[in-house]
């Protein structure tokens, strides 16, 4: 399966070739390479999806594929950066996610882009992520991982950063950067403790279940808890930098600043759950060497989930809604992957997580084009400027009712089916968390349908002209993704990925499907009641929470926490302290010490004046002085 | 005549032919044409030294060349070299080269400007390719001399006191190494000056406690130890474009060569025992400069601050006295040496359009210059480590390197200096976010126009190396490695 390699290189090469010729293009060629390119690459992702899960099956279990490895850079005998490929149920579900979910954007972009300045280098930038996050799924060892998980960050940063003509998008793409950056030195930190002892970065090794790796961290304990836990949940503050996991997820909404069909691209499907596909990568060493850090996982994974929900209720730009519902919906992968075990049934919470990425990559994309579709209809971001456009963008409205039942979990749409397992075993593992997550999971039907009623119904706003319905370049990928969100629940996800590999039939807890469905009916229908046509109850209600509701508008003071820390601490606290240290203290005894020279050397300079009375004057001082000496010593 | 040899003649055939040219056409013609000999050469020098290596040829020091000198002192021109020089005798030609074409439009004394240029990289060549510790350091002496007057006359600012200030301080190195390399000689009771018989015969371990602390701070000044870093920003403040390029991306490079070359392999022993202060200094200058950086104001003193950053990690990682850290401190030189003069290239570009380096006076500048502005954004993603450019390979292999020890002392000071990933990444956007990004805000700046033929030809030369070693780094990184094994033996003996 060599022409996996092809996937991989095929955005590599678009990116050099846009970013070194693109100006010469016209925007138009520049964007039909780009998307044509990465066609390619998709075509090539299905086949190689269709090609392993029909021969890499051998006694049940899935067999890990290595079609190419070779060593990038030597730093010890045992210690080598390798780059490679690594095909497995989870790396070749996410080939198809980020082909898919990022040619829709290529396509989607065509439209929406058009007539903006640096188009050439938009689509330069999108084939970099797109090469880089192909690049770090089919890693086959954690430095690998690393490399790729640092070039998606610049190339987030980079496209974040797009209008950089807008100091709020060059703010965010800062607070982006720097955030996910301060992570990933956790996961640096991790990846070195782990390499120390296992003494191999290799994913296959480290999954085997080989406990003789890790007899080296064996007794080894820093603050309470074992060195391998540390390490671990290191390698865990990287992703959850990367995937916006409280506290680390105040860069996510700021995000929202890059173009619509990046966050629909990077900051919801793709890139953002890299970190809960580094959790699975790694779930076995997590399962058997650290199972307290899996329960850290869940426990971040459920505050997340409940603290977006709660946020998201009460943001009135369209964009960071989805941001927080985002964050939300990661939470719940993340409790997934938390809350799993290894063998067969246990397995659930994985298998339930990755089919969760899956389905939500698809729906997420689907809103996120969705509100691009809006905003380019109306010019805004807040939903004050929207109200009654279900009559004006048919296609759009449709399409986002789809991915609105989806993320509210009714069935038959996609995301009951992944979320309802999500709850089976959370409730499986501890109900206290369960009925957490129940509570999130209404919460979310509440806020998305509060988003849809405000967009589409309500009372619509004042507008000078009717707003148009999309080109077809962005309706197009609308239908499809909405499609694709109508049949992907019916996928028989449990025989493709898996925690052990081996197959898992899939059974729905029906106690569980039917009071979620009841929750998230009942948050459709106080959604239905407050926000479908104009009604006094939203604001009476935040008049009597008003505490909550300033805190909840404030994202409960995190931001403003982080603004203190970097602003008044780091740059006033230490930094200025430093800088002024080195310059008045540090320099200022080198220069004294010159100064200190120079006098001496002004003072004494007298006894070189040439006058030999002077002269022979000292010398009868001095002889007069040793035979003082000589006589009383 | 050795083949080495020519690195040092090609120089002062170029100031000879300085020296006879009479217009600025003259003088630019035998730039170039030094240069670009000089760049062949490097890239010559590398495909015959790993074409050596391949055919079998397992000598430490190959093409080398033996003379005597002046009998009495048994002082002897010695050449050779091995993976290391190689790499930093490529590095020296591509930044003279690219450093020609930097100071392509001097506009006063241009003749004297290139005939110090020239001694200064004879002094950088010349010191490279010695195997002789006092022919070594007559050339470190010839590399700092025309620094004091490149910067006192073509400098700017307050550029007679950064000239004398640097000057003074790298002389008082200069001291105290001239102590050092006759107490090692002396005492380690060899017949001649060699590097390689000095090594064989050894230093009796209880000079080497004296000893090791004088060679190291003497060529630690250069490679701005803390607290011996100050000559650095104002130094880098006040050269003009060209001479900061070779003066942070070659001359500081002296000093890391020298310790390791000197310090660490003449005196293994007391490196071993004395290590662990160096550890501390160079640790906290890591951070420190890391963070002086973030709050300069002055495009210069960032990068001299984020120098005294990263060479601190070179001399952290020496410090380490292992193959991978040690491999990761010449990869840092490299790539250090090539981003520093990168940046330094542009902020003399930007200079010269906007007659200011202050950031806050600076806004948009990407709308107005493009290229030079895709090029800052380049060398500021190269200098936080993004992979596919060389400061990640260094650093990466610096980091494994210094891990590796099994005491915690080592290891927490690791931890220490890979903070700095982040302060980095801070002060780095901080500067592209402020001058390149947002609406443009002067008009002045607006006529200023994009980079010329010149300016394009020093920066694409440069970034190409750094991508180069980024995106392949694996030979480069081998051949360093094989070089070490020999030096690390010495030190566990």
């Amino acid at each position: 399966m060599e022409y996996t390699l092809f996937i991989v290189l095929l955005p590599f090469l678009s990116f050099l070739f846009l970013g070194l010729v693109g100006k010469r293009l016209t925007p138009r060629a520049a964007g039909y390479i780009g998307t044509v390119v990465l066609a390619i690459s998709t075509c090539l992702s299905y086949i190689t999806a269709w090609h392993y899960f029909t021969t890499a099956k051998v006694d049940g279990v899935f067999e890990k594929l290595t079609p190419l490895n070779f060593t990038w850079l030597n730093f010890t005998e045992k210690l080598h950066i390798d780059l490679g490929i690594l095909l497995d149920p989870i790396a070749v579900m996410m080939l198809v996610v980020i082909t898919t979910v990022s040619l829709m954007v290529h396509l989607y972009s065509v439209g929406y882009m058009h007539g903006e300045r640096g188009f050439q280098r938009y689509y330069a930038f999108l084939s970099l992520f797109t090469f880089s996050m192909l690049g770090l799924v089919v890693a086959t060892n954690i430095f690998q991982m690393y490399i790729f998980w640092e070039l998606v960050g610049a190339s987030s940063y980079l496209l974040i950063g797009f209008d950089y003509a807008h100091p709020e998008a060059v703010a965010a793409s800062k607070k982006a950067f720097i955030v996910t950056r301060f992570a990933d030195l956790g996961f640096l930190v991790g990846i070195l403790i782990l390499s120390f002892y296992t003494g191999t970065f290799d994913f296959e090794r480290l999954t085997s279940g080989d406990a003789s790796l890790f007899a080296g961290m064996e007794g080894l304990s820093f603050m309470g808890c074992s060195v391998v836990s540390w390490a671990l949940a290191l390698i865990f503050m990287g992703g959850a930098g990367k995937s916006a996991m409280f506290p680390l997820h105040v860069w996510l909404p700021d995000a929202m600043e890059g173009p619509t069909p990046v966050s629909a691209l990077i900051h919801a499907a793709t890139m953002v759950v890299a970190g809960v596909y580094l959790v699975a990568r790694l779930f076995p060493v997590y399962y058997l060497q650290a199972p307290d850090v899996l329960v850290l996982v869940a426990i971040v994974g459920a505050v997340t989930s409940l603290y977006a929900a709660i946020v998201a209720c009460v943001q009135t730009d369209i964009k960071r809604v989805l941001a927080f519902s985002t964050i939300s919906q990661i939470g719940f992968m993340m409790v997934g992957l938390g809350v799993s075990g290894m063998e067969g049934r246990e397995g659930l919470g994985y298998m339930a997580s990755m089919f969760h990425l899956f389905t939500h990559a698809m729906f997420k994309a689907l809103l996120f084009l969705g509100a691009g579709a809006i905003i380019h209809a109306v010019h805004s971001n807040e939903m004050e400027h929207m109200g009654g456009l279900r009559k004006y963008l048919p296609i759009t409205h449709i399409t986002f009712l789809v991915a609105c039942l989806a993320i509210a979990g009714i069935p038959p749409f996609s995301g009951f089916f992944s979320k309802d397992e999500i709850l089976a075993a959370t409730f499986h593992f501890n109900p206290a968390l369960g009925a957490v997550m129940s509570l999130t999971a209404g919460l979310t039907a509440f806020y998305m349908f509060r988003l849809y009623y405000r967009i589409f119904w309500n009372k619509a706003s004042h507008r000078d002209h009717a707003p148009r319905e999309a080109p077809g370049s962005m309706t197009v990928p609308l239908t499809f993704l909405a499609a694709a969100t109508l049949v992907a629940g019916f996928i028989p996800f449990g025989k493709f990925v898996t925690s052990d590999s081996a197959e898992y039939i899939i059974h729905l807890d029906w106690t569980v499907a039917a009071a979620s469905v009841a929750v998230a009916l009942i948050a459709i229908g106080i959604a239905t009641l407050f926000y479908r046509r104009e009604s006094p109850i939203p604001d009476r209600l935040a008049s009597s929470l008003r505490g909550l509701h300033a805190a909840a508008s404030r994202r409960f003071y995190l931001d403003d926490l982080y603004l203190f820390v970097t602003k008044k601490i780091i740059f006033n606290g230490i930094s200025k302290p430093v800088a002024w240290f080195d310059r008045h203290v540090v320099d200022g005894a080198m220069n004294g010490f010159a100064t200190l020279s120079q006098r001496v050397s002004y003072s004494i300079r007298g006894f070189q004046s040439g006058q030999v009375q002077q002269y022979v004057m000292v010398i009868l001082l001095g002889v007069l002085l040793i035979a003082v000496l000589a006589l009383f010593i | 005549m050795n083949f080495l040899s020519l690195f040092v003649l090609v120089p002062v055939l170029m100031m000879v032919g300085l020296f006879l040219s009479k217009n600025l056409t003259q003088i630019r013609a035998v730039a170039v044409t030094g240069a670009s000999l000089l760049l062949a050469l490097a890239v010559g020098l590398v495909f015959a030294y790993l074409g050596e290596r391949a055919a079998g040829n397992t000598s430490e020091m190959l093409f080398a060349a033996d003379h005597v000198w002046y009998a009495p002192l048994n002082i002897h021109y010695s050449v050779g070299v091995d993976g290391i020089s190689v790499a930093m005798l490529l590095l020296s030609a591509i930044i003279v080269f690219t450093g020609v074409f930097a100071s392509w439009k001097m506009e006063f004394l241009e003749k004297e400007f290139f005939l110090w240029f020239c001694l200064l990289s004879t002094g950088v060549f010349g010191f490279f390719i010695s195997l002789d510790l006092f022919t070594m350091f007559m050339y470190y002496e010839i590399a700092l001399i025309p620094m004091y007057l490149l910067i006192g006359v073509w400098g700017s600012g307050r550029k007679e006191y950064s000239a004398m200030k640097l000057t003074l301080m790298l002389m008082a190195g200069s001291a105290l190494l001239l102590l050092g390399i006759l107490g090692i000689y002396y005492l380690s009771g060899a017949t001649s000056m060699n590097l390689l018989e000095i090594a064989r015969t050894g230093v009796p371990a209880a000079s080497q406690n004296w000893l090791f602390p004088l060679v190291f701070v003497g060529f630690g000044v250069l490679g701005a130890l803390f607290p011996f870093h100050t000559w650095s920003p104002d130094g880098h403040a006040s050269a003009p474009t060209a001479v900061s390029m070779l003066h942070a991306g070659v001359l500081m490079k002296l000093g890391g060569y020298g310790c390791f070359r000197v310090a660490i392999y003449l005196m293994p022993q007391a490196a071993n025992e004395l290590a662990w202060i160096f550890i501390i200094l160079t640790g906290v200058s890591v951070v420190y400069g890391a963070y002086s950086a973030i709050v300069q104001t002055d495009l210069k003193y960032i990068n001299a601050y984020s120098s005294v950053s990263h060479c601190g990690l070179v001399l952290f990682a020496i410090l380490m006295l292992n193959q991978t850290a040690m491999n990761g401190a010449i990869l840092q030189m490299l790539s250090h040496g090539l981003m520093t003069a990168l940046f330094f290239a542009l902020i003399g570009m930007i200079y010269g359009r906007t007659h200011t380096r202050d950031i806050r006076q600076m806004q948009g500048l990407m709308k107005i210059m493009p290229f030079l502005g895709v090029c800052y954004v380049i060398a500021g993603l190269a200098s936080l480590g993004l992979p596919g450019l060389s400061g990640f390979v260094a650093e990466m292999t610096i980091f494994i390197g210094a891990f590796i020890h099994q005491d915690a002392f080592h290891r927490v000071f690791t931890i220490i200096a890979c903070t700095s990933i982040v302060i980095t990444a801070v002060y780095i956007l901080r500067v592209v976010g402020k001058i390149l990004y947002g609406p443009a805000a002067d008009h002045q700046h607006i006529d200023a126009g994009d980079a010329r033929w010149y300016e394009r030809t020093s920066t694409i030369v440069l970034i190409l190396a750094i991508a180069g070693i980024g995106l392949a780094p694996l030979w480069i990184s081998d051949m360093i490695s094989d070089s070490l094994l020999p030096i690390v033996q010495n030190i566990n003996l």
